[in-house]
Parts: structure tokens; C-alpha cells; sequence
């Protein structure tokens, strides 16, 4: 991490690989379940992104790693209380009301979704904040220029790349 | 894509965009930085009104000196403690070092109103204890905001350790200013006064400061 600091990309990329175990099992203690364990590790890698200045190299790098991924289990575990908390699941809603597509539709939906969903899990780290905070979330610009700590028009430009990068990744796939 | 391919991605994305990153510099260095403000403000405030009521006091009353030193220590391990937890990985154990020079603190100047009062030194005013209170506000404010400027260079894990953290170093760096030029001797209502201006300090960092160092 200490050659990361000073810019080197492949001393990067590897302690970066090498961590995602660490990750998983920081997550794992801290009770997340096994299918959210790899959100934990995307938030943990962009949070360590962003915050690698502060590590010490005279200090313990695992101590370190651990810390950030151990707050980050914690966001995920807290919204996935919360999403759980506001969503109710009623039965007879379900059964006694016919879907209005045709099951193959609702599939396809799903799929498209789920393409979506992967497409901006691969932006980059300021293009996918832009997409969450003002797509996602449907932040003001305002809102998540104070969530980010960016400016809105480094936010607005974001976006716009994010948008892009989208539609010819889900157009070039289709 | 796989879970391992998108981590792969990312990686790979968050490589592709590295710059070299200036080290955050150790916590003491950062802690004495602030501490250095503070003892700026605590040089204008000698220039103004000198040193002779402060020691004055101290000399006819040792306790209100041990608690106003005390005070000061509180500050400055209070500080360290916050530019310290600030550090993801460093131990939740730093949140004690302020501890016993706070208690002290409190201590000290608890006793202070419960012993005979100096002859010469006028009694406090409950005109007067305002103005302890709008000082000890007034001058932690940008204190603290300062301190959480310096603080969200930094990653706070724990951000609302750590603002309460913020708010006794600031609070207790107000109160240590103020004994420079605090005329009156101590009385129980003073002191509710200065324990009032301490709490809404550690209350306002505690709620305003947790949300803006919970951005880490």
C-alpha cells in the first residue's frame, strides 16, 4: 500500500486483489449474509480508494483494512435493516392480483435490470457516485454535492459520462 | 459477470485512475497544529489583559489553578484523542485519555465553590455568568469547526466518538482561554454556568459534527 501511495498502479492492483478476503471475512464476522458480502467488498475497495492517504505504513495495513470494512458491513447490514423495515410483504396481494404482463415480460424486465445493475457496478468510482446519488438515491445536485464533497458541476459531468458509458455498454451488448 | 469478475472490474478501475497521495501526517503533528491556534488566541488574549488576575487567583485559591490546568490538559489530550481516532484501525481505548484530566477538571472546580470565598475578588454576577457562557460558546465554535475541517481530511469511523471528542477539546480550550481574563472567584452558580457552556458544546458536536464527519 505504501508504493500505492506514491502511484504504483501495479503494487495497486495487487494488494487491492489480495484484500478481498480480508474483506469477506471482516463482513462474515460482523454477521452480513453470504450474498452481501461482495457489496461489502465493492464498498470497502472504493472506501479504501478514497481514503488511502491515511494509511500509516508503519502501522499494521490488515488493522487498517479491517477497520473500513468492518464500519462498511455495518452500512450494509443498517440498510438492509431499514429496506426490510419499509417493505412489507403481503400475501394476498400476491395471489389475488394477476400480474399485468405476461410472466416472460416480467423475466425480461428482471434481466434488463440485472444488466443495468452489473453495468454501473463497472463505472468508474465518480461516474457510479453520480449514478447512485442523483439516479439512484434521486439526490438534488445540491444534496449530493454535500453527500460527495464534490462540486455539482463535477458531479453534472459525471453523470453525463455515466450516461454514456451506459448506453453504448447496453446497446454494444444487445 | 461473477462476483470475482466484478471485483476484478473495479480493481482494475480504481488502478486505472491512481495518483500519487499526500501521507495524512501523524495525529500529534495534526493535534498540535490546532493546539498551535490555540495558543495564538490565548497570546492575544495575555497581550490584553495580562497574566496578573489569572495568577492572582491561583496564588489566594490553588484549586482553581489545578482545575484550570486541568482544563488545558483536557484540551490538548482531548484534541489528540480526536485526531487520532480519526485514523481507521487506531484502538476506541484513546477515547480515555481525556478521562482523568476531565474529572479533574470537573473536580477541581467543583470544590472550588464549596469552600469560603477570596476576600478582594468580587463575587460572580448572574450577569456575568452570561457572558461565561456566550464566551465558552462563542470561541468553541470555530474551534471545533476548525477541528472538524482538519478531521474530515482524515476517515472517522466512528464519527460520533469522535465528535464528542471534538466538543470537550474545544470546550475545554474555551474554558482554559477564558481563565485568562475571568476576573471572578468561583461559585456554584459560575460553575453551572461553565458546566452548561461545556455540555451544549459537546451536545452541538456530538449531533451536527456526527453527520458531517459521517461522510467517511
Amino acid at each position: 500500500m505504501a508504493a500505492a501511495q506514491a502511484g504504483d498502479q501495479r503494487a495497486y492492483t495487487r494488494v487491492l486483489n489480495d484484500s478481498v478476503a480480508l474483506i469477506r471475512a471482516v463482513a462474515r464476522r460482523q454477521g452480513v449474509a453470504v450474498d452481501a458480502l461482495d457489496d461489502v467488498v465493492q464498498e470497502t475497495l472504493l472506501t479504501v480508494h478514497r481514503v488511502r492517504h491515511t494509511y500509516d505504513p508503519s502501522r499494521s495495513y490488515d488493522a487498517w483494512l479491517a477497520a473500513i470494512a468492518a464500519r462498511r458491513a455495518i452500512d450494509i447490514l443498517r440498510s438492509h435493516g431499514r429496506r426490510e423495515q419499509r417493505e412489507v410483504h403481503d400475501e394476498f396481494a400476491f395471489d389475488t392480483h394477476a400480474d399485468r404482463d405476461d410472466a416472460s415480460a416480467g423475466a425480461e424486465r428482471a434481466e434488463e435490470a440485472q444488466r443495468l445493475r452489473k453495468a454501473i457496478k463497472t463505472l468508474s468510482p465518480g461516474q457510479r457516485e453520480a449514478v447512485e446519488q442523483l439516479g439512484l438515491k434521486e439526490r438534488s445536485l445540491a444534496e449530493a454535492a454535500a453527500q460527495t464533497g464534490r462540486n455539482t458541476g463535477a458531479l453534472k459531468v459525471n453523470l453525463h459520462r455515466a450516461l454514456k458509458t451506459l448506453r453504448d455498454r447496453l446497446h454494444g451488448e444487445s | 459477470m461473477s462476483d470475482a469478475a466484478r471485483h476484478e472490474a473495479l480493481i482494475d478501475a480504481l488502478g486505472a485512475e491512481l495518483t500519487p497521495v499526500r501521507r495524512l501526517l501523524p495525529p500529534w503533528r495534526r493535534a498540535l497544529g490546532w493546539l498551535l491556534v490555540v495558543s495564538a488566541i490565548a497570546a492575544v488574549l495575555f497581550m490584553r489583559y495580562g497574566a496578573s488576575t489569572m495568577l492572582h487567583r491561583w496564588d489566594a485559591l490553588p484549586d482553581l489553578g489545578v482545575g484550570a490546568c486541568a482544563g488545558a490538559i483536557t484540551a490538548i489530550t482531548a484534541a489528540l484523542a480526536s485526531f487520532v481516532l480519526a485514523v481507521p484501525g487506531r484502538s476506541l481505548r484513546w477515547a480515555w485519555l481525556p478521562v482523568p484530566s476531565a474529572l479533574l477538571w470537573i473536580g477541581a472546580s467543583g470544590l472550588g465553590c464549596l469552600r469560603l470565598h477570596l476576600p478582594g475578588v468580587p463575587l460572580v454576577d448572574i450577569h456575568a455568568t452570561d457572558d461565561c457562557l456566550v464566551f465558552i460558546v462563542s470561541y468553541s465554535l470555530p474551534l471545533s469547526a476548525l477541528m472538524i475541517w482538519l478531521i474530515r481530511r482524515a476517515c472517522p469511523l466512528r464519527p460520533v466518538v469522535t465528535a464528542v471528542m471534538i466538543g470537550l477539546a474545544s470546550a475545554a480550550a474555551s474554558a482554559s482561554l477564558l481563565e485568562i481574563c475571568h476576573s471572578y472567584d468561583a461559585t456554584a452558580s459560575d460553575l453551572f454556568v461553565h458546566a452548561t457552556a461545556v455540555a451544549i458544546v459537546v451536545a452541538v458536536n456530538t449531533l451536527m459534527g456526527g453527520r458531517l464527519l459521517s461522510r467517511a
